[in-house]
């Protein structure tokens, strides 16, 4: 008997009765939990009405004549509500801090960070896309509360899409008086408008992009002033993530304390996460703070396809660190991924097989830093690109005793002294691949092996004579003619020629008559 | 649209309500293509399209088609949701233009669920 959540595992199969299982029994399913996302599937962005009919904007008359502002920050401070879009600062907090700030203009803004720099996240994104209104209601709540009457939304240029999304939703929310002056006749008036961001991650870090939206270069300056004491042209500022705004209706309608019934004791709510990688299925999710990694990966991922076994996780994106599988078990909530070396991040999970080699892993994610690095400070800038250096090296065969030692005191001092989180934080995956995979960076530095078979220059192609049958299936695929030899009788790898292309390898494992004659050392 | 008031919203909500509902006249199916950026990516608009087009062929008026954002399950999209007035909805995932046009002919006109592509039916979990 099959289990329902196999069914949503495998792609395009006919399920063999006709009795359908139930959306909330499958495996992807069950344990979601969706708040942020609460209108899911349901709504058409594009039609406030459809917005309006399923319960929203209800949040936000309550807020604008039932309460005072103070009450609405209390409220957010109650519900235990940290920031979604990285570092976890709670909200109501901040709410507080900006509303408490002097603005010696008198103005206050209010912004939404949708720059998403983070490869393979798409929370934002679909969001945005999703539940435009969503946001808006947030931010109004949240301009309310601080004293704010204008606000931004910053997207990244490459979510046309989601701007179309937002832009719409702004012109309509205008229409019917939810934005404006006189906000439902409240006396509270307050704009949006959308702002698209050029695509550099560093972007994403709030005083780049407060830079970014005065239309200067958008690079990070140090903090203090935190932007809610001098934010956007000197005045108080809040910003917050997407799903942070998305949020905050729900607070103001079910109360802070509902709220901060979902969740662990410094972790409330719930968290979307992107689930990609090796992992059957992909998408988008959101579950309490607390699921285990365990969950999160087997039942509703469905585990890692085509039997390979599961190696890691990568949470926080680039800069994030790297869960082994003895951490499976791990409640996924802020302290612990901290506990671990990891980051929450924004939300990124990306799941590895047994394939993956963890230091070509950590080259990967710090060349990406490297390229992101505004090269403002010293340690970021040069530290980053001398631990791509070393990593290189090491996948190419050309490691040294002590690198591991030389990449560790390098990651302290980039954390130590960098301005901004990109540089604090990109150490993060070399630190954590280091240390639950210690092994195998010794094996590549001291023997010259990669065990997960990735790393091109330690590894050689070679024909098992007793299992080749000569059915020729690799002299086909070979890009360089480096295979030769008769039909029906074993062959032969060139490795002069050989490119380490792995086309044989996978043709021969799949396809060839007797298979796997192929094999990697 | 005049600006609205704190009454004016709860009126209008309720007057959205009634006449978005299900069996409301004119509104006998819900069909909708989800058509997040992934889903457009894997052939969403298409599927938006032939169902489109499939039910003017078939001058039928009483199918609202309407759009949403992803629905979560990147793997399996093209996913699409038929709820009949006073059903339970059905999600259905890996589509094409043809599977669209199928569905359409036995599910929102006939009334018979399409067991192969169906990912799952009723709702999904709301905190
Ligand atoms: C390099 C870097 C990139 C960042 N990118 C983003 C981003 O894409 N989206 C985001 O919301 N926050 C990003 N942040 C965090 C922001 O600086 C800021 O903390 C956040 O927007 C505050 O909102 P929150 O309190 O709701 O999380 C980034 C930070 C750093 C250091
Ligand atoms: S830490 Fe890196 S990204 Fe941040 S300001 Fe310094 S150089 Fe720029
Ligand atoms: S594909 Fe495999 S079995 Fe066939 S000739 Fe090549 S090595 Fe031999
Ligand atoms: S690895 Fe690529 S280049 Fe080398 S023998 Fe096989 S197919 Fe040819
Ligand atoms: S982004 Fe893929 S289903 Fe939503």
């Amino acid at each position: 008997m099959k289990s329902p959540s196999d069914r949503t595992s495998s792609r395009k199969s006919l399920p063999e009765t006709d009795v359908c299982p139930e959306l909330a029994s499958l495996g992807f399913f069950k344990s979601q939990r969706l708040l942020a996302l609460r209108h899911r599937g349901l709504l058409n962005p594009e039609e406030i009405d459809e917005y309006i009919a399923l319960g929203g904007y209800a949040a936000l008359p309550k807020a604008l004549f039932d309460m005072t502002p103070e009450e609405i920050v209390d409220e957010v401070k109650t519900s235990g509500l940290r920031g979604r879009g990285g570092a976890g600062f709670p909200t109501g907090i901040k709410w507080e801090l900006a509303r408490n700030a002097e603005s010696k203009s008198g103005s206050k803004y209010v912004v939404c960070n949708a720059d998403e720099g983070d490869p393979g996240a798409f929370m934002d994104r679909s969001l945005l896309e999703a539940d435009p209104h969503a946001v808006l209601e947030g931010m109004v709540i949240g301009a309310r509360a601080m004293g704010a009457s204008e606000g931004f939304v910053y997207v990244r240029d490459e979510y046309p899409h989601a701007v179309r999304m937002i832009t719409r939703a702004i012109e309509q929310a205008e229409d019917y008086g939810l934005l404006g002056s006189d906000i439902l006749g409240s006396d509270f008036d307050f704009r949006v408008s959308v702002v698209r961001g050029g695509g550099a991650f560093v972007c994403g870090e709030e005083t780049a992009l407060m830079a970014s939206i005065e239309g200067r270069e958008g690079r990070p300056r140090p903090r203090p002033p935190y932007p809610s004491q001098s934010g956007l042209w000197g005045c108080p500022t809040n910003i917050n993530n997407v799903e942070t705004w998305a949020n905050i209706p729900c607070i103001v309608e079910r109360g802070g304390e509902w709220y901060s019934g979902i969740g662990t004791k410094e972790s409330k709510g719930t968290k979307i996460f992107s689930l990609v990688g090796k992992v059957v299925n992909t998408g988008l999710i959101e579950v309490p703070m607390g699921m285990t990694l365990r969950e999160i990966v087997f039942d509703i991922g469905g585990g890692v396809p085509r039997g390979r076994k599961f190696k890691a996780v990568q949470s926080g994106g680039p800069s994030g660190g790297c869960i082994p599988e003895s951490l499976i078990d791990l409640p996924v909530d802020y302290e612990e991924l901290a506990k671990a070396g990891a980051i929450m991040g924004s939300g990124g999970l990306i799941v590895m097989d047994e394939d993956t080699c963890m230091v070509d892993l950590a080259r990967y994610f710090v060349s990406f830093l490297e390229e992101e690095s505004c090269g403002k400070c010293v340690p970021c800038r040069e530290g980053i690109k001398r631990m791509r250096e070393i990593l290189t090296d090491i996948v190419e065969a050309r490691g040294k005793e002590g690198d591991i030692e030389r990449l560790e005191e390098l990651a302290y001092a980039i954390k130590e002294a960098s301005l901004c989180g990109l540089g604090k934080t990109a150490p993060n995956p070399v630190l954590t691949t280091i240390r639950y995979f210690r092994d195998e960076y010794e094996s590549h530095v001291l023997h010259k092996r990669c065990p997960a078979k990735v790393c091109k220059a330690m590894i050689v192609y070679r024909v098992v004579p007793e299992r080749c049958t000569g059915c020729q299936r690799c002299v086909q695929v070979c890009p360089v003619n480096a295979i030769s030899g008769p039909r029906s009788q074993p062959h032969n790898v060139d490795l002069d020629k050989c490119i380490k292309c792995g086309a044989c390898y996978e043709i021969c494992k799949f396809d060839a008559i007797a298979g796997d004659a192929i094999y990697i050392e | 649209m005049p600006r609205l008031t704190r009454d004016g919203l709860d009126a209008l909500r309720a007057e959205l309500r009634e006449s978005t509902r299900l069996g409301a006249p004119g509104r006998r199916v819900r069909l909708t293509v989800h058509l997040g950026t992934c889903g457009l990516a894997s052939g969403a608009g298409k599927v938006l399209d032939a169902a489109r087009a499939a039910l003017e062929e078939r001058a039928v008026d009483d199918v609202v088609v309407a759009t949403s954002g992803c629905a979560g399950l990147c793997c399996r999209e093209p996913m699409a949701t038929v709820e009949l007035a006073g059903e339970p909805p059905v999600k259905y995932a890996d589509l094409d233009e043809k599977r669209i046009v199928e569905i359409i002919d036995e599910h929102v006109l006939g009334g018979r669920i399409v067991p192969a592509f169906v990912l799952g039916t009723g709702e999904e979990r709301r905190a």
